[in-house]
């Protein structure tokens, strides 16, 4: 029960990650995890889940999720077709009582993570609909008339690119954790656990040239942790030298592989234009 | 203690209920923060703010806080035998901990840099430095003697850190109390939410049910149609500079504050009127304009366009070419508003200006006439009538005037006609 998530070889968790995400494993209540896209959010609970060597289930919100849907699913309509077919199914109604995540994480035999992804992408009430479940652990089944009770609080972790605001009621029963953009020195751990061959040179160049263009102003999509990973695996894939990404080049006016960094049309335009003018006024 | 700093964060405007400080005190019954400030610090936070618009907030009161705190302590470890603080050191550190402490020259020496930092530190604190805890004590004194504090001798302090941590004020850009002036625009507010809201279900349809059940030969067939779902786009024309900046700022906020109950919220910035280019960067509005007519082909007429601003100018600044007073504009801003007005056909225009004072200002007629009529006081009814407008639904195109580049067909009289 008294483990402690420290990060793995694969995520690092700056201390302040690593307290939350503890202080919610030991009270066994539900930690909000909120950041700008791509600083791992969802990451962190497979991560959590392998370090601690727990099941991992995952619910995926959509904006037509219903929170009754991670509860469980009562398939009328097939057990109306299956009556008019006179199929014998139809005399137990647990045949068409379908499970969803929240009950298959209450079922697991060892302690499990819960992963609630992007819960703002649902509807307002949502959240709300869940508060019991989440404080007590446990939901009624009213067609079966059964209580399904945890048989461990599982580790829920619920990740928010906060697109709406939820309610007060529910923010009550979490943690929370706002997942800052990692700074320089995070940034090279970040890298080298991903990229643990990586020459040094290349990764100087390569992270001022990114937190040059995230300092830019009026980017529409600033590049996130994941875009620079993605990036750093096409450089690395051309095995480029770093001074392909200083660019002396008057002629290559924006860093190559720019794709994986910028996503937006107008933000390359804007990057381009920035940069000449900078360069006319050298 | 604690109760104290809980009370002191709502007095601070961080909504902590009695439920998360339970749970911060469980917490903290827990062990989940170990003796440490820096913990202590980032469990607080976990527990108690559940919204990073706050963080600042919070950094801010733990600092008052617990500084008092510290210093309350260290005064309180100066006056305490040594040989008291040596029995229950013994009793709290590991042994690992015992081996390094030998190897820092072992208790006395230890103990007396600890008095000397102590010293140090009340001194300072008499300067009137309020609160760089350099002496490592633990700030929540009822847990006793902290071993982090001991080992400030070192140059890893866990604890010197952990001051800096909520003193650097990372999130202060998150925070969004920025006082909205009255009352009335939170209303404002309020309203526009209801503009924008509408819930996301699944409906049945009915008619599609019977029609698919009767042509499966009586089996039943449950057709299903998506509720329509809200997707409100607004594009924000702002005038700035000179004496439209007070309500700029009330403006921006009010609309970035309901920014989340739209699908796309777009900005733009003009002087007095429009011409050929916008700005969407105050900071850099001579570097980084945006041309009108990319504005009119990049946005479709789905759009709700709304306008802010006072429209209080010289009236040729509307009517005729090269009116502007910043720069020589080749067409008259009364022809854009033209082509703005027919490209997007839900247009409102909110003025701060008092509305009995409308009609004596001419170019405010003017560009009310530019708009329809359309022209809305910011004020709680101003905004209810003009979402009103916005909500109506779209109409047949509206025939639009000559792209820019041709000659305009119409120029809009001479100021004096009207």
């Amino acid at each position: 029960m008294n483990q402690r998530f420290t990060g793995t070889d694969r995520y690092i968790a700056t201390d302040e990650l690593m307290m939350a995400v503890n202080a919610a494993i030991t009270l066994a209540r539900p930690l909000l995890i909120k950041g700008e896209p791509g600083t791992g959010k969802t990451q962190l609970a497979q991560e959590i889940a392998r370090a601690l060597d727990r099941p991992l289930y995952e619910w995926h919100i959509k904006s037509t999720s219903k929170a009754q849907q991670g509860l469980y699913e009562y398939d009328a309509v097939s057990r109306l077709r299956d009556s008019q077919l006179g199929d014998a199914k139809v005399q137990d109604i647990r045949n068409y009582i379908m499970k969803g995540r929240v009950w298959e994480a209450f079922e697991s035999a060892v302690q499990p993570v819960l992963l609630i992804d992007e819960i703002d992408k649902a509807d307002i009430e949502f959240p709300n609909d869940l508060l019991r479940e989440l404080d007590r652990m446990e939901f009624y089944v009213y067609e079966t008339r059964e209580l399904v009770q945890a048989r461990h609080r599982p580790i829920i972790l619920i990740t928010s690119n906060n697109e709406k605001e939820l309610p007060d009621a529910f923010l009550r029963r979490c943690f929370f954790h706002y997942i800052r953009f990692p700074d320089e020195e995070t940034m090279r751990a970040i890298v080298g656990v991903h990229f643990p061959g990586l020459k040094k040179e290349l990764l100087a160049e390569a992270l001022s040239t990114f937190f040059e263009l995230r300092a830019m102003p009026g980017l529409k999509k600033k590049p996130s942790t994941s875009e620079l990973l993605d990036w750093i695996k096409l450089l690395v894939a051309e095995d480029l030298p770093p001074e392909a990404l200083r660019g002396d080049d008057p002629k290559k006016l924006i860093p190559i592989m720019h794709g994986a960094l910028l996503k937006n049309e107008q933000d390359v335009q804007l990057f381009e234009q920035l940069v000449f003018m900078h360069r006319r006024a050298r | 203690m604690l109760v104290q700093f809980f009370f002191e964060l709502r007095a601070a405007g961080v909504p902590v209920s009695i439920t998360e400080f339970l749970m911060l005190l469980e917490g903290l019954q827990a062990r989940v923060a170990q003796v440490s400030a820096q913990d202590f610090y980032y469990l607080a936070r976990a527990c108690l703010v559940k919204d990073e618009r706050h963080y600042d907030r919070f950094d801010r009161t733990f600092a008052e806080v617990f500084a008092g705190a510290e210093r309350a302590f260290a005064q309180l470890l100066a006056s305490v035998p040594a040989e008291w603080l040596q029995g229950l050191g013994a009793r709290m550190f590991s042994e690992e901990e015992k081996r390094r402490i030998q190897a820092l020259g072992g208790w006395d020496k230890l103990l007396q840099t600890l008095r000397e930092r102590l010293r140090e530190q009340q001194e300072r604190h008499q300067g009137g430095n309020k609160w760089i805890g350099t002496g490592g004590t633990s700030p929540f004194g009822a847990n006793g003697y902290n071993p982090e504090g001991v080992r400030i001798g070192q140059d890893r302090s866990g604890h010197r850190r952990a001051v800096k941590v909520w003193e650097r004020r990372d999130f202060a850009n998150f925070d969004d109390r920025v006082e909205l002036g009255t009352r009335n625009l939170k209303l404002a507010l309020r309203r526009l939410r209801k503009f924008a809201r509408e819930g996301a279900a699944d409906q049945l349809d009915l008619d599609g049910t019977i029609d698919a059940t009767a042509r499966n030969a009586g089996l039943l067939e449950l057709k299903l149609v998506p509720e329509r779902h809200n997707a409100v786009k607004v594009l924000l024309f702002l005038d700035v500079g000179g004496s439209m900046d007070d309500h700029v700022r009330v403006c921006e906020e009010l609309f970035s504050a309901a920014r989340s109950e739209f699908k796309h919220l777009e900005h733009f910035y003009f002087h007095n009127f429009v011409y050929e280019n916008l700005w969407q960067d105050n900071r850099r509005r001579f570097a980084a304009l945006t041309p009108t007519e990319r504005v009119l082909r990049t946005f479709g007429n789905d759009y709700r366009v709304i306008f802010v601003g006072d429209a209080t100018m010289s009236p040729y600044e509307i009517t005729q070419p090269g009116g502007s007073i910043e720069h020589w504009n080749k067409e008259a801003g009364a022809l854009w508003m033209q082509r703005i007005v027919a490209r997007f056909p839900r247009l409102v225009w909110l003025n701060p200006e008092d509305p009995t004072r409308w009609e004596y200002t001419p170019s405010v007629r003017i560009a009310r006439e530019l708009v329809q009529g359309r022209m809305f006081p910011l004020s709680v009814a101003g905004l209810d009538q003009a979402i009103r407008e916005l909500r109506k639904p779209l109409l047949g195109a509206v025939p639009a005037p000559p792209p820019p580049g041709a000659t305009p067909v119409t120029q809009p009289g001479p100021p004096g006609a009207s």
